[in-house]
């Protein structure tokens, strides 16, 4: 019985071995050497010039706002779509998931065009008289292309966990005299942590290492850490380079989720 | 527990080989091709399907952006190309890293003949004795601005500088571009490798950019012809389109002085199929073909006898298509920096981007 489960699994072993731990030992192997192959820590290194430093810096601080933004938003959308019960929530979900359905790049390059000076939302805001809107190639335009891109991801991993959390356990609360308040910060929130962290990191790590969304909405002037990477390999034929900077990016994301499961554990001690 | 860790490797195993095995098969399905990587939108498609009827080999057709995004993957060999329109000074690259075929010119006869005497010439810069490349367009990097936007003749690279234009600015995203661009407003050489020359462009392009609206492509003709931006750096071949378009537009070669280039036909040296390739090349330079092509991507050709066949003589006069070069002398073609200038080049180019 044990070895016909162990086999199921092969494909997906395979899978793995040749799509995940090759590529990383290649990643590894082009990181720690230079082009004549020797050991070197310089690609390592190269992250504290000025202009990789400061494109992790920007990496990290717009993935940061994007997160809580995603956060905020999601969560009590997550929580109306708990607490309803029936057919309405899925339909609202399905609409939630809709947008998914068309391809990644379409989307974003459908806001570009809705952000553009001529574009759709300006021609909408000149004919009502008012301002116009000047976010396309600003960092603003990029958090809202990653807010809009990465906000199901939050979603669906809350609805999960606030979906999860048995009722009975919230009445028992406002029997005993919590106000509604009290009982979202000591038992909702609490119960819901499995599920912010798995929606953290399903919004961190994509935002982190984007490099479309810099690229179409930033107009190519917000440089992040995943376009560093991006060009290294395909304009500057630099493999070393780019492979070292990933390693520095995979360090960031390793202590992310370090990070996380450690905040897990002390809550589910608690 | 041992047994269990055979079976899998054993099914690992099976499924590598079935996958390579199957990867194997894909490649060999037709011998009669020949695999051409250009830049986009850079011939005009009916071509393709004629040269495909008149010699019954079929053309596998991909695109580039860049001369940057190109030369890594086809020195990698991610894939397998026959024929690549590269520019100038990546040519040379090419030739010095060892990557491309000698070229028959035996086999070339419509390039020998139709070709004018003056593109050869040029190209001896970045290949020597015309040995490899088959010239297929040239141009020249200038300034497209929409007349209802500016209050003033434009004239001078400067003007890209010019605080009354905020937001109204495209500049080429590629670093030869960019850098080409300031460097002719103080008067350096386009292919300098001077430390010091470099980090003051380096500071210019820093100080412009918060004037720049982005750094573009192909996408500065749409944006250009939508009238999403007012002054932008673009190749001579696209605004003759975009004067089609919108004939708000005009196209300058600033006083400074600009890069003139030449994009030619090259088979690489692994090139599986380079008989077929060879045919290709010659077909694109007989002059109905490249008539056509020129009047679909109206990028200036090289070719004298499609150049004569140009029925209007507005075009054919067209001082943004064939401009008098004599008129100019600080004109420059790129040349091949060396790996050590290329990166340093990058390297800046990485400190104005992220600054």
């Amino acid at each position: 019985m044990k070895s016909k489960k162990h086999l199921l699994a092969a494909p997906y072993a395979a899978w793995a071995v040749i799509f995940i731990v090759v590529p990383l030992c290649m990643i590894l192997y082009y990181g720690l050497t230079d082009k004549s192959g020797a050991f070197t820590l310089k690609n390592i290194l190269a992250i504290a010039t000025p202009g990789h430093a400061r494109a992790l810096w920007r990496s990290i601080l717009l993935s940061l706002i994007s997160t809580v933004l995603c956060f905020l938003l999601a969560y009590p959308l997550a929580m109306i779509l708990a607490e309803k019960k029936g057919n309405s929530h899925g339909f609202i979900i399905l609409i939630f998931i809709l947008p998914m359905w068309m391809n990644f790049l379409l989307r974003t390059l459908a806001w570009q065009t809705l952000l553009e000076k001529t574009g759709v939302i300006n021609g909408i805001l000149a004919f009502l008289g008012l301002p116009a809107l000047r976010i396309i190639n600003t960092s603003y335009a990029i958090v809202l292309g990653m807010v809009y891109n990465f906000l199901p991801f939050m979603v669906l991993p809350l609805y999960n966990a606030l979906s999860k959390i048995d009722e009975n356990v919230i009445h028992a609360a406002e029997d005993l005299g919590a106000n509604r308040i009290q009982t979202f910060f000591h038992i909702i929130l609490p119960l819901s942590v499995p599920g912010i962290i798995s929606g953290v990191t399903m919004v961190f790590v994509p935002a982190l290492t984007t490099f479309v969304i810099s690229t179409l909405l930033g107009g190519s002037k917000v440089l992040l850490i995943g376009n560093v990477i991006e060009q290294e390999f395909t304009q500057a034929s630099n493999w070393h380079l780019g492979s070292g900077l990933s390693i520095v990016l995979m360090i960031f994301i390793l202590i992310n989720m370090v990070l996380t499961a450690l905040f897990e554990k002390d809550e589910s001690g608690t | 527990m041992v047994t269990d860790l055979k079976k899998i490797w054993c099914v690992i195993i099976i499924s590598l080989v079935i996958l390579i095995t199957a990867g194997c098969g894909a490649g060999e399905e037709n011998d009669n091709v020949v695999i051409v990587y250009n830049w986009g939108e850079y011939i005009d498609p009916d071509m393709l399907d004629l040269f495909e009827e008149e010699t019954g080999i079929h053309v596998i057709y991909d695109e580039f952006e860049t001369n940057e995004t190109m030369y890594p993957r086809v020195e990698a060999g991610a894939a397998e190309y026959d024929v690549v329109c590269p520019s100038d000074y990546m040519i040379s690259k090419m030739i010095q890293n060892d990557l491309l075929l000698e070229l028959d010119f035996e086999k070339l006869p419509n390039a020998r003949q139709n070709i004018g005497a003056q593109y050869w010439q040029q190209s001896e810069g970045f290949d020597p004795g015309n040995r490899y490349s088959v010239p297929y367009c040239w141009g020249t990097v200038g300034i497209l601005y929409n007349r209802t936007m500016v209050d003033e003749p434009i004239t001078s690279w400067k003007q890209l500088w010019d605080e009354k234009y905020r937001d109204e600015i495209l500049m080429q995203d590629s670093v030869r571009d960019a850098f080409m661009v300031a460097e002719k407003i103080y008067g350096y050489s386009m292919n300098t490798l001077d430390e010091k020359e470099l980090l003051t462009v380096r500071d210019a392009l820093i100080d412009q950019k918060p004037l720049v609206q982005a750094y573009v492509i192909d996408q500065v003709r749409d944006k250009m012809i939508g009238g999403e931006a007012a002054i932008g750096v673009i190749y001579s071949g696209e605004a003759i389109y975009t004067q089609y378009e919108n004939s708000d537009l005009e196209y300058v070669i600033p006083e400074e002085g600009t890069n003139v280039w030449i994009d030619s036909w090259v088979i690489l040296k692994n090139a599986p199929h380079q008989e077929n390739a060879i045919k290709f090349i010659d077909f694109m330079c007989r002059s109905d073909v490249a008539l056509k092509n020129f009047e679909y991507i109206t990028y200036s050709t090289p070719n004298e006898a499609a150049k004569a066949l140009i029925e209007d003589e507005e075009i054919k006069n067209s001082p943004v298509a064939f401009p008098d070069l004599t008129r100019y002398d600080n004109l420059e073609t790129y040349i091949y920096l060396g790996e050590e200038g290329d990166m340093l080049y990058n390297e800046l180019w990485k400190e104005v981007k992220s600054y």
